[in-house]
């Protein structure tokens, strides 16, 4: 059977047709749908990890015990992985293992735009990327085919395009894989230095044989046409270049990039007159050929910024741009803004009058930083506002500047990589304070549950871990928990945090507007009192406008919530539903 | 069978362009055509810029329409249709839906919203103008406004031959089934 399917799609379906037992992510797009995906096959076994650390570790233990296990995340989520990947290269599997890393060109979606291949190079773990749909699927077989022959992980990298491309996938049976036997065995899987030392020897003589496999394996290919122009390419960019130049060009077609063949290059190399290499991001693949002394040409004539596109190749490589429509209207942005009656655009409003320094972090709330809120300070990666509000308070401290220092963090994040942070504040005696989000819901990825929301991947009821009795464990002497939609308590917890020497920890309890059971309600401007004073529109609440002068409230977007109610100095709003 | 044919649908989070497009896949797959598609999640939901696109014909490589290769553009929303003109090929054509959705700049007048916006586009590129939204209201649902365009969409690319109502079908919850079928229907009387 033949079906639409999107990459991450293809690549849940590929843990299900090739006997994955068991599934572990953390949200991030583009990577979220694979394990979404995954969770419709009751067949596996799968999980929300609360970081990705947590998952990688989870699919290592599960792999070890025998089983074919998977853990999908984005590409910075390799980065929070790092440490247990660079050694579960020397520990090897037993059951095949596949790390999913989707990588965001362009950043659609993303705070910086890394290549993860150079992940699989420094971690000595092959890597496999996948050009469309039925390769996602396909390449995870293959992928834990050699995971379970050479004894390894394997790196699986898409990215935006191919995780959300969608393209036609022939369907499969699912294979019954039986759970390996577990054997202990202390010199493969206990990585002290003497045991590690050992396996470091195993993964070099691995490596050659994964070498000499980069040269053999069928994804590795030469489209021989004309030898006029040679094309080496992967993923994404090698359907591109068929784009752009269907069957007049000869392509080496990676679909192993790491190990790379290196003798098939030599042999395509010599084999056309003129050898390009076409990469989205860095020269990865170029500086390989490079150092293989052939002459080739990639970045100087293709970005090393954003997505390639076939535009991008056909100019780069033929000088030829097609016609198109061009109009001189200049039309406003439209970038994305916090939903009508979200809970965190109270506490940004209280912030922003406060005029503190706010540590931003990821999710939702980072739109917080938009205006016409314009409330937040920073935005580095998750986890880093709690930690970082801690050294900007410390640093001001050490040199006589008394100012305290705030920071916003989701609760998906707050478990993700919040919690350590908040114990360093105790420990260290610091009092910069945390304002913990928490919408009861991983909002910005497209509202997964979290360890805080007591509900599991497979709908499950799990506990609900406390944040206010965490916090209260933790050490910290002052926790509130306010309602964000009631912006007199939100004041009142920020200036009894601003004028304490105690550690204090805020916690705005109240849900997304997106999550059933959507809230209903509605308010309305009084056109009799309002005085056109305008400090309405300051909370950027796209229910609330202004056109020929007035003022009013779209009772379709509006739900209720009555933060402009509050906002209002002349009693003009009120709540009619 | 022709030539690939390249439909970018444009909108704003939350007009169902992801639908119309799935839809329209699912029913050129069910009948040989080779699919590829190409959406962007993860903002969708919070109201900004989003879009789709879809190309078929015999072979299809790229998931992605470059500038100046669509054939059509179906925009949910006026000022989308000239933020992405330039995808058009220069004898393409715009469904447009005559709704105006103001981004945050206009809602709160920092920015006007630009006007006779479709007078522009109709000067320099074939257009086809639909009330998509209130012919949706009419069958009692401004939503289906997206079903709508699908139908004007499939009417112009003369693919009534396949069985629509039957991919509509499977793709949208059964209480929503007879509205989303009676705005396919007004969709390809449109034009
Ligand atoms: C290391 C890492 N993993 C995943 C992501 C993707 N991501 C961005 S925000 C977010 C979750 C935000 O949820 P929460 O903290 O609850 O805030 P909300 O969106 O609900 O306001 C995720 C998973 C990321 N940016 N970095
Ligand atoms: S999805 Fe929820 S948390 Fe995100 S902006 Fe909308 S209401 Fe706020
Ligand atoms: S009550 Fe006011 S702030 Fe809340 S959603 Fe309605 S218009 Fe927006």
């Amino acid at each position: 059977m033949k079906k639409i399917m999107m990459g991450d799609e293809a690549v849940a379906r590929g843990a299900y047709e090739y006997g994955i037992t068991f599934a572990a992510a953390y949200p991030g797009t583009p990577s979220t749908e694979i394990i979404e995906n995954i969770a419709k096959y009751k067949e596996i076994y799968s999980e929300w990890a609360p970081n990705e650390k947590v998952a990688v570790e989870a699919a290592i233990g599960a792999s070890i015990a025998g089983a074919r296990s998977l853990a999908a995340m984005k590409h910075v989520g390799l980065n929070v992985a790092a440490d247990p990947l660079f050694t579960f290269a020397y520990t090897g599997v037993n059951g095949g293992c596949v790390i999913v890393t989707a990588d965001d060109p362009g950043m659609h979606s993303s705070q910086n735009e890394q290549d993860n291949r150079y992940y699989a190079k420094f971690a000595k773990i092959p890597m496999l990327e996948p050009s469309d749909s039925q390769e996602c699927k396909d390449f995870v077989g293959y992928a834990l085919d050699i995971s379970e022959k050479y004894d390894t992980p394997v790196l699986l990298r898409l990215t935006t395009r191919v995780s959300h491309g969608k393209g036609v996938v022939e369907l499969g049976e699912r294979q019954n894989v039986e759970m390996k036997p577990y054997k202990k065995d202390i010199p493969k899987y206990v990585m002290v230095p003497a045991n590690a030392q050992k396996r470091h020897v195993v993964v070099e003589e691995r490596l050659k044989a994964l070498r000499q496999l980069s040269e053999e394996i069928s994804i590795n290919r030469i489209e021989w046409n004309d030898r006029e122009i040679g094309i080496i390419t992967s993923g994404i960019s090698y359907l591109y270049v068929k784009e752009v130049f269907g069957d007049e060009v000869s392509i080496l077609k990676l679909g192993m990039t790491y190990p790379l063949p290196s003798e098939l290059i030599k042999k395509f190399a010599e084999g056309v007159k003129k050898l390009y290499v076409v990469e989205e991001l860095e020269p990865y693949i170029e500086e390989h050929v490079k150092s293989l002394g052939i002459k080739v040409i990639g970045k100087e004539i293709l970005p090393i910024v954003g997505e390639l596109n076939p535009g991008i190749i056909r100019k780069a490589i033929k000088g030829e741009e097609l016609e198109h429509i061009s109009v001189d209207t200049k039309v406003p942005g439209r970038p994305p803004m916090l939903c009508a009656g979200c809970p965190h655009r109270g506490v940004f409003y209280v912030l922003k009058k406060k005029r503190v320094p706010v540590l931003g972090d990821i999710g939702c709330y980072t739109l917080g930083a938009a205006p016409p809120l314009e409330a937040i300070d920073t935005c580095v990666c998750m986890g880093a506002s709690v930690s970082g509000s801690h050294g900007f308070q410390k640093a001001n401290e050490h040199k006589g500047r008394k100012q305290k220092t705030f920071s916003v963090i989701g609760d998906s994040t707050f478990f993700h990589s919040g919690i350590t942070g908040l114990i360093n504040i105790v420990y260290n005696k610091g009092n910069a304070v945390p304002i913990i989000l928490d919408n009861r819901i991983t909002a910005m990825t497209g509202h997964q549950h979290n360890p805080g929301t007591g509900k599991t991947l497979m709908g499950e009821e799990a506990p609900e871990i406390d944040i206010a009795k965490l916090s209260e464990a933790i050490g910290v002497k002052r926790v509130r928990v306010v309602d964000p939609f009631n912006l007199k308590e939100v004041e009142n917890a920020v200036d009894e945090a601003v004028n304490t020497d105690d550690t204090m920890v805020i916690i705005a309890k109240g849900p997304c507007a997106l999550i059933p059971p959507k809230p209903q309600g509605e308010c309305r401007i009084d056109q009799d009192k309002c005085k056109k004073c305008g400090l309405c529109l300051r909370l950027g609440c796209p229910a609330i406008s202004k056109k020929d002068g007035i003022f009013s409230i779209d009772p379709d977007q509006c739900t209720g919530c009555t933060v402009c109610m509050q906002v209002c100095p002349f009693d003009a709003i009120e709540k009619v539903r | 069978m022709q030539e690939v044919k390249s439909i970018l649908m444009v909108g704003v989070g939350g007009q169902g362009t992801i639908l119309a497009s799935n839809v329209l896949a699912e029913g050129l797959l069910k009948n040989g055509y080779d699919v590829k598609m190409s959406e962007v999640h993860g903002m969708s939901q919070r109201g900004g810029s989003v879009n789709t696109q879809i190309r078929f014909g015999e072979k299809v490589y790229s998931p992605v329409i470059e500038v100046g290769a669509a054939d059509v553009i179906v925009a949910f929303e006026k000022m989308e249709a000239v933020r992405w003109l330039n995808y058009l090929k220069k004898d393409g054509v715009v469904i447009v839906n005559t709704v105006e959705i103001p981004p945050l700049s206009v809602l709160i007048s920092k920015e006007e919203y630009p006007k006779n916006l479709i007078e522009e586009i109709s000067k320099s590129v074939k257009t086809i103008a639909v009330d998509a939204d209130k012919i949706a209201e009419s069958l009692g649902n401004i939503k289906a406004q997206n079903i709508v365009l699908l139908g004007v969409l499939v009417k112009y690319l003369g693919l009534q031959g396949i069985d629509w109502e039957e991919v509509i079908k499977n793709n949208v919850p059964q209480k929503f089934v007879e509205l989303n079928t009676n705005a396919f229907r007004k969709g390809l009387e449109v034009i």
